[in-house]
């Protein structure tokens, strides 16, 4: 058996998630896996649980809901999460805080930090991918530690490890997917009930699954931004945010999807990785695999020895999303245990 | 294309050749062995994309190597494809844009459905696009995208 140390950086609804199903999943990944997954430490923005000989996860979570984490009997008023992560000796640092795709921060300060003192990083946030990935590659790879982040595109949906394990002697010829569920579904609504955008909009942000300033996710900021790590990470570009031609759906009319339907296609955003990154409402014949409704997300690969490889599932919620994250957390775990 | 080739080994690459040189693109080819014509010749029929102006030129050069050229038929216009506009699309010409494509010789557009909620308020529009072949669609949808751009238009492309 072998006992991996854990910090989560970013208490939220991600942080707080992989919690819950670590706590959950505990027995099932000793006894799978021969893994003991121990959380040591919780950092977040105004204070800091740390506990060296382990933290009940599912305590942790309860006390996050309530908003009480100062109430724990190891609550560290003093300590930052950049503190965590340089001082509570963790194996892997998983880091959950908000994505800022212009500085990156303080994701990426979190993850140098760890890898300067030899943590793994496994992160759901595509901030600090988006702005600096070479570096942080180059920077894991000097100290000989891992850095994944299957949850950073398509939550629950396996891409880089898909790439990285299943499909490992192809070389990769262009991507194209729905990588963002709130576009999906304002369109879906949109095309199936005749609304008006603004009508699915405010729809979507009753339901959640909207914010309250949706401009991220509908001018298609957030699929511009899963396609640079898609391109630096799989493609082994150098690629940035200006590098990608961006337009949302904001524009798009019930009229514009009922004149598609008529012809059999359905209108999508789709990101896409060919010659260049491009992000665009585009005509999807209805029978396509990539014609997925609702909140799905969806991403085909083109391979050259595979052809066509389409994954659809859900690219968000704390449970899907802590599924690539754990998978992330295990296939380093095992990498530690054979020393390889 | 109906062609008759003598029954002599080479004659197939032969009548193929010619094709290629010209910068056609082969669809399909049918071989009739067991069907000679009165003159002991082998029918076949070849099916390609070329570009017209090429043909007679390509005819020239089948004969010359000793192939009959029994029938041209032709088919224009073998690629077809959708896209939606949206945006001011009667304020910014839709006659023009479709002119525009419609002047190039090798592409058109063969339907127009537009959905106009509103004055003031932007409009769809989906327009069907013929073309000779695949890079002679390429070259009407890049036309297309310009003149969206110009026009500050929403041009909404398959996949
Ligand atoms: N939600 C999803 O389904 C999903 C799916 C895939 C990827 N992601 C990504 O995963 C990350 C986390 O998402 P989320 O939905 O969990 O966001 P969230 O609920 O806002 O959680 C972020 C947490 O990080 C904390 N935080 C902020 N600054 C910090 C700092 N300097 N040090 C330590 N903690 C800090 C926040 O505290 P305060 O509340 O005090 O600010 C908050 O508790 C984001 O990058 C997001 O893009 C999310």
């Amino acid at each position: 058996m072998k006992k991996i140390r854990i910090s989560i950086i970013g208490f939220g609804v991600i942080g707080s998630g992989v919690a819950k199903v670590i706590s959950e999943k505990k027995g099932y990944i000793k006894s799978r896996h021969g893994i003991d997954l121990e959380l040591v430490g919780i950092g977040e923005r105004h204070g800091s649980i740390v506990c060296e000989d382990g933290i009940d996860p599912m305590e942790a979570y309860d006390l996050a809901k309530s908003r009480e984490m100062y109430k724990h009997p190891c609550w560290k008023e003093e300590m930052s999460g950049i503190d965590v992560v340089r001082e509570v000796n963790a194996d892997i640092v998983i880091e959950a805080t908000p994505t800022n795709i212009n500085s990156g921060e303080p994701g990426l300060s979190h993850m140098m930090t760890a890898f300067k003192n030899k943590r793994h990083v496994v992160t759901s946030n595509k901030g600090p991918l988006v702005v600096a990935y070479k570096e942080l590659k180059r920077t894991a790879e000097e100290n000989d530690v891992q850095f994944r982040f299957e949850a950073s595109v398509g939550g629950a949906m396996p891409v880089f490890n898909l790439v990285r394990e299943s499909l490992q002697a192809n070389k990769m010829l262009g991507i194209e997917g729905i990588l963002n569920g709130t576009c999906n579904y304002i369109l879906t609504r949109m095309s199936t009930e005749g609304l008006s955008y603004e009508h699915a909009l405010s729809e979507a942000q009753e339901l959640g699954i909207a914010e309250t300033d949706p401009s991220y996710d509908v001018e298609g900021i957030d699929t511009a931004c899963k396609l640079v790590i898609l391109a630096n990470a799989i493609f082994d570009m150098d690629a940035t945010y200006k590098d990608v031609e961006v337009e949302g759906i904001t524009g798009i009319t019930p009229e514009s999807l009922k004149l598609a339907s008529d012809e059999g296609y359905a209108i999508k955003l789709i990101g896409e990785v060919r010659d260049g990154l491009r992000v665009a409402p585009r005509l999807v014949p209805k029978d396509h695999p990539l014609a997925v409704g609702g909140t799905l997300n969806v991403i085909s690969l083109h391979t050259d020895l595979a052809g066509e490889i389409t994954v659809t599932g859900k690219g968000a919620g704390a449970i899907e999303t802590s599924s690539s994250i754990l998978s992330d957390v295990i296939n380093i775990s095992k990498y530690e245990f054979e020393g390889t | 294309m109906d062609l008759e080739l003598k029954d002599i080994p080479g004659q197939l690459v032969l009548a193929l050749q010619p094709i290629s040189d010209f910068e056609g693109n082969i669809v399909s080819v049918v071989h009739h062995r067991d069907k000679k014509t009165p003159r002991g010749m082998i029918p076949v029929q070849v099916t390609f994309e070329i570009d017209g102006a090429k043909v007679s030129d390509l005819i020239d050069k089948l004969k010359s190597g000793g192939i009959i050229v029994a029938r041209v038929g032709e088919e224009r216009l073998r690629e077809r494809r959708a896209v939606i506009l949206i945006g001011h699309i009667i304020h910014s010409d839709i006659r023009d844009t479709i002119d525009q494509i419609d002047a190039t010789g090798y592409a058109e557009v063969m339907d127009l459905a537009m959905s106009m909620p509103g004055i003031d308020q932007r409009s769809s529009a989906r327009l069907v696009i013929n073309a000779a072949g695949k890079r002679e669609m390429e070259s009407a949808v890049e036309l297309l995208r310009n003149i969206a751009r110009e026009k500050d238009l929403l041009l909404i492309e398959p996949i």
